[in-house]
């Protein structure tokens, strides 16, 4: 899915980074990244991959649609693929029904 | 009208405010009005816009003269027959495949890759390009990374294939490249699509300036959207208005996350490992340019030069009937909505697909499974 993930980076190591996406801490891979991250910024990862580095002033309003969207029900499709991405599994198939 | 809106609660939310709703939704309604005729279709290209828009029933405060349709914005669901039969040859000789959860239950010409895997092939489901390289480093056995997904996604298949993977890891690509198809669709006659709105997190990767050769050849307007319902529905005004006043180009109503020129560094990636070719996509027609393949450089992690795959085997078998009767293509072309298709909901189910798009949770049909497309008004 094309809407991939917000999380704040803890600590990079070469490559990759640690990273906590709403409370689930791992690892992201920064090859492809825009500009180079630290600790304490704002990444968008989409399969594993750290895409962007989001501007300090803009954090707030990405965060929001993810917000909403974890608090929806198991069974939601939408939060089962933006939970997917954040915990990186996928059940088979994708299945939630 | 907003109460769809309002429904899921969380009012502080900027792209929550039922105010704002409401003024882009009458918007909409009469910059709609001033084109002076109906219907106006404008199409998107996108799983998660789907979903979102259906998710949050913003069909429901569309103009009635205004057709927002989903169009092959699903890469699971326009992966060819022959691309899944590949994998499967490969899984039933014993390779390990490794590929992202939706593809297990895309249908190849008799059966899935969860067939194989249910016959005793091996089959996993990864979340990225890298879990499939750890999966090779963790094993002697041949890995075949199933790599499915658009430009953004083929972004990190390109970055594991720089990333000096094991000599054991192969990737068989079916990533398809989406700017191509827009123009099939933009030609197709019973479309009659009037413009693009973009997706935005794609366009993140690509940036909006991708789109100015479309828009020059086709003189069809591209707006860049976010995914917020509001997000949706201002992409929507802009684009209406653009087709009201006949002035095609692109705009970006997604600027806090696309820029013109996109991330460089990761488009680097993507074409230093794989180039463009033709072929089809499932039910839309060949797409020329629309598939991205490995350069011959990398012909050591490539599966269809390491293997010879050879999937006619495979077609002694007739498909079935049911498959026959999809009429997902034409769904995804944007001619006929799931509604039309006999099997949607009744023989075809998201635990018993016959097409791809009610396998994925970016397809028309199973998103329209959950969240119920377009609402009776």
């Amino acid at each position: 899915m094309c809407l991939g993930v917000p999380g704040r980076v803890i600590e990079v190591h070469g490559a990759t980074a640690t990273v906590d996406f709403f409370g689930v801490r791992r690892e992201t891979r920064l090859d492809v990244v825009d500009e180079p991250v630290g600790p304490g910024d704002y990444i968008l990862n989409h399969v594993g991959f750290a895409i962007r580095k989001i501007p300090a002033h803009e954090i707030q309003e990405t965060l929001a649609l993810y917000e909403l969207l974890l608090k929806e029900a198991e069974g939601d499709m939408m939060a089962a693929d933006v939970r997917g991405e954040i915990t990186a599994s996928r059940d088979q198939g994708g299945e939630d029904a | 009208m907003p109460e769809v809106l309002l429904a899921a609660g969380a009012s502080e939310l900027r792209f929550r405010d039922p105010a704002k709703a409401r003024a882009l939704s009458a918007a909409l309604g009469r910059v709609t009005a001033e084109i002076g005729r109906a219907p106006v279709s404008v199409m998107h290209v996108c799983g998660s816009h789907e979903q979102s828009i259906a998710k949050f029933g913003l069909r429901a405060v569309l103009p009635r003269d205004l057709n927002v349709i989903m169009g092959p914005g699903c890469p699971v669901c326009v992966t060819d027959v022959p691309e899944v039969d590949e994998a499967i040859v490969l899984a039933q000789d014993g390779v390990r495949i490794a590929t992202y959860g939706d593809m297990l239950k895309v249908p190849g010409t008799v059966g899935s890759l969860a067939d194989a895997q249910a016959a005793g092939a091996k089959v996993d489901v990864v979340y990225s390009a890298a879990q499939a390289v750890e999966l090779a480093r963790d094993t002697t056995e041949a890995v075949v990374f199933f790599a499915s997904g658009f430009e953004t996604t083929a972004v990190a298949t390109a970055a594991v294939v720089l990333a000096d993977p094991p000599a054991n890891f192969s990737v068989l690509s079916a990533h398809k490249y989406i700017p191509p198809v827009m123009e099939i669709v933009a030609e197709m006659p019973g479309t009659k699509v009037e413009g693009f709105l973009a997706a935005g997190h794609a366009a993140t990767i690509t940036g909006s300036a991708i789109f100015e050769r479309f828009v020059e050849r086709h003189k069809i307007p591209v707006v860049v959207a976010g995914f917020e319902p509001l997000d949706i529905l201002s992409g929507l005004v802009k684009l209406v208005e653009l087709v009201r006043d006949k002035t095609p180009r692109v705009e970006n109503m997604f600027p806090r996350c696309v820029t013109p020129e996109g991330n460089r560094n990761a488009q680097a990636h993507l074409w230093r490992v794989f180039r463009t070719v033709g072929g089809n996509w499932r039910g839309i027609a060949h797409v020329p340019n629309g598939n991205l393949r490995l350069r011959d450089e990398f012909a050591g992690v490539d599966a269809r030069k390491k293997y010879r795959i050879d999937v006619r085997r495979l077609w002694t078998r007739a498909p079935s009937a049911l498959t026959q009767t999809c009429i997902c293509g034409t769904i995804m072309a944007g001619i006929a909505s799931p509604h039309d298709c006999p099997l949607f909901g009744k023989a075809c189910l998201p635990d018993a697909p016959v097409g791809a798009c009610m396998v994925s949770s970016e397809g028309t049909c199973k998103i329209w499974y959950q969240y119920g497309g377009h609402p009776n008004l």
